[in-house]
């Protein structure tokens, strides 16, 4: 699985940051990015799918 | 007092008490009637209630500016306040100016607040702890938020009361213009005399750091300053206290919800984005630049659209159960911080006091509901929340 996040959609909700931090990270001003280029071990990928549906911009997609 | 609304689809009145105090089904009628309102009352508005409109209008600031983002009109009395940067300015000043502003509610620095709010809470839990009796709005949401932002401006914390004063007079009695008046030139004389202290001070609050800040080789003006404290002033007291004391009031109403967050106190960060979903304190307003249809609506340039984030979040579109909390709710995807360029710039900051708040609540009173016979009162408008809610515990 692969994470993916739409830089021109994201707002700095941090959602995803509360959700996975082991998946993203977060800049002064709010920008998410992906770790690991978007990489997601097994055992986080509950924690992918939550960020997903918890984006209030709908920033975050996943390739599986 | 104004006159009782016979018709909410053309004749709405935000401050209607009976409205202020459960407009869930008014919302819920208006989506399968008349999905975007409209009145004349209060200067004269729109009131889309479905999540989808509401997005779409926050998202779209080519037809939707925020020049003006009050939902009460504000005082004709010739005093301007100097523009609340960036919530109430649209691009490019609103990109540089909240450029200047996110840093100071980043992740990182909202971590360190967290110790400081977390003595607060219990501090303030140490004045009724063992009397069986509090006021959860007054005397405990109400306190934290002030005392944050105190904090975050460098100013002292025997000021809160006054700080409370003024933003109440703005934001909750903005329809009476005297009290309006009263607090914004309180604020404003306080918040001028703040920044000619710090002018060339070494201060580290936000005032000073701003003084001495440059964008593209020039100075702030003084006058952004102004708007930005104010606006970290205005934004930052009444809407988290109101999402602090709605979350109180539910699990003062909730029994099961209650002794769940005590029993899993790990569910807490998941149970505050389903209240704040479910009792989305803040309405914001646009101003619509040119004559726009929008959905069939005739908007003519200068009206009003109110950005009903309470209402969208509440759409049965958007969530199942909406009119449900679901206090384990996993799909949530509110706009209770808004959504688009505006997105709260505050949200970090107020997530993690309304966390703390009803952490360190349900760690002391983990047995408590609201005090029977007694009535919990609510400010609505731009935000709304209990503003008295007595509840009693062993």
């Amino acid at each position: 699985m692969i994470v993916h996040i739409d830089s021109s959609r994201c707002q700095g909700h941090a959602r995803c940051f509360a959700l996975a931090p082991e998946l993203f990270d977060i800049d002064d001003y709010g920008n998410s990015s992906v770790r690991n280029d978007g990489a997601v071990a097994p055992e986080f990928e509950a924690r992918a799918r939550l960020a997903v549906a918890n984006c209030p911009e709908m920033a975050i997609s996943l390739t599986e | 007092m104004t006159n009782p609304v016979t018709n909410w689809e053309t004749d709405y009145d935000v401050l209607d008490p009976d409205y202020v105090a459960d407009p869930f089904p008014v919302w819920d009628d208006l989506r399968g009637s008349c999905p975007i309102a409209s009145t004349t009352r209060w200067g004269g508005s729109w009131l889309p209630t479905t999540y989808a409109d509401v997005s779409a209008i926050a998202h779209d600031i080519e037809h939707f500016s925020s020049r003006d983002v009050g939902v009460l009109p504000g005082n004709d009395d010739g005093v301007e306040f100097p523009p609340l940067a960036p919530i109430s300015v649209d691009p490019p000043v609103h990109t540089w100016t909240r450029r200047l502003l996110l840093p100071w509610f980043s992740h990182k620095r909202v971590e360190g607040y967290e110790v400081f709010t977390r003595q607060l809470c219990n501090k303030l839990i140490d004045r009724f702890d063992g009397t069986g009796t509090a006021d959860a709005a007054a005397g405990y949401a109400q306190q934290i938020p002030v005392r944050v932002i105190a904090l975050v401006l460098g100013v002292p914390d025997d000021m809160s009361d006054t700080f409370t004063g003024w933003v109440r007079d703005i934001l909750e009695f903005g329809h009476d213009p005297v009290r309006l008046a009263h607090g914004r030139d309180a604020m404003l004389a306080y918040l001028f005399g703040a920044l000619e202290e710090r002018r060339n001070s070494d201060g580290n609050d936000l005032i000073s750091e701003l003084l001495r800040t440059e964008v593209d080789g020039e100075p702030v003006p003084d006058e952004l300053i102004i708007g930005m404290a104010a606006l970290t002033m205005i934004a930052g007291i009444d809407t988290t206290w109101s999402g602090i004391g709605a979350a109180l009031f539910h699990l003062a109403t909730h029994e099961a919800d209650r002794r769940r967050l005590v029993a899993e106190p790990e569910l807490i960060p998941t149970a505050i984005e389903e209240l704040l979903r479910a009792y989305s304190p803040v309405t914001m307003a646009r101003i619509v630049a040119s004559d726009y249809e929008f959905n069939g609506c005739p908007m003519k340039e200068n009206d009003k659209v109110l950005l009903n984030f309470p209402a969208a979040n509440r759409d049965p579109q958007a969530f199942d159960r909406a009119d449900e909390v679901v206090i384990d709710r996993e799909v949530n995807r509110h706009m209770a911080f808004g959504a688009g360029i505006h997105r709260c710039a505050g949200s970090n900051l107020a997530r993690m006091e309304m966390q703390v708040a009803v952490e360190e609540w349900l760690k002391r009173i983990p047995e408590f509901h609201a005090a029977e016979g007694q009535t919990v009162t609510w400010a609505g408008g731009q935000v709304r929340g209990p503003r008295t809610l007595p509840v009693v515990f062993p």
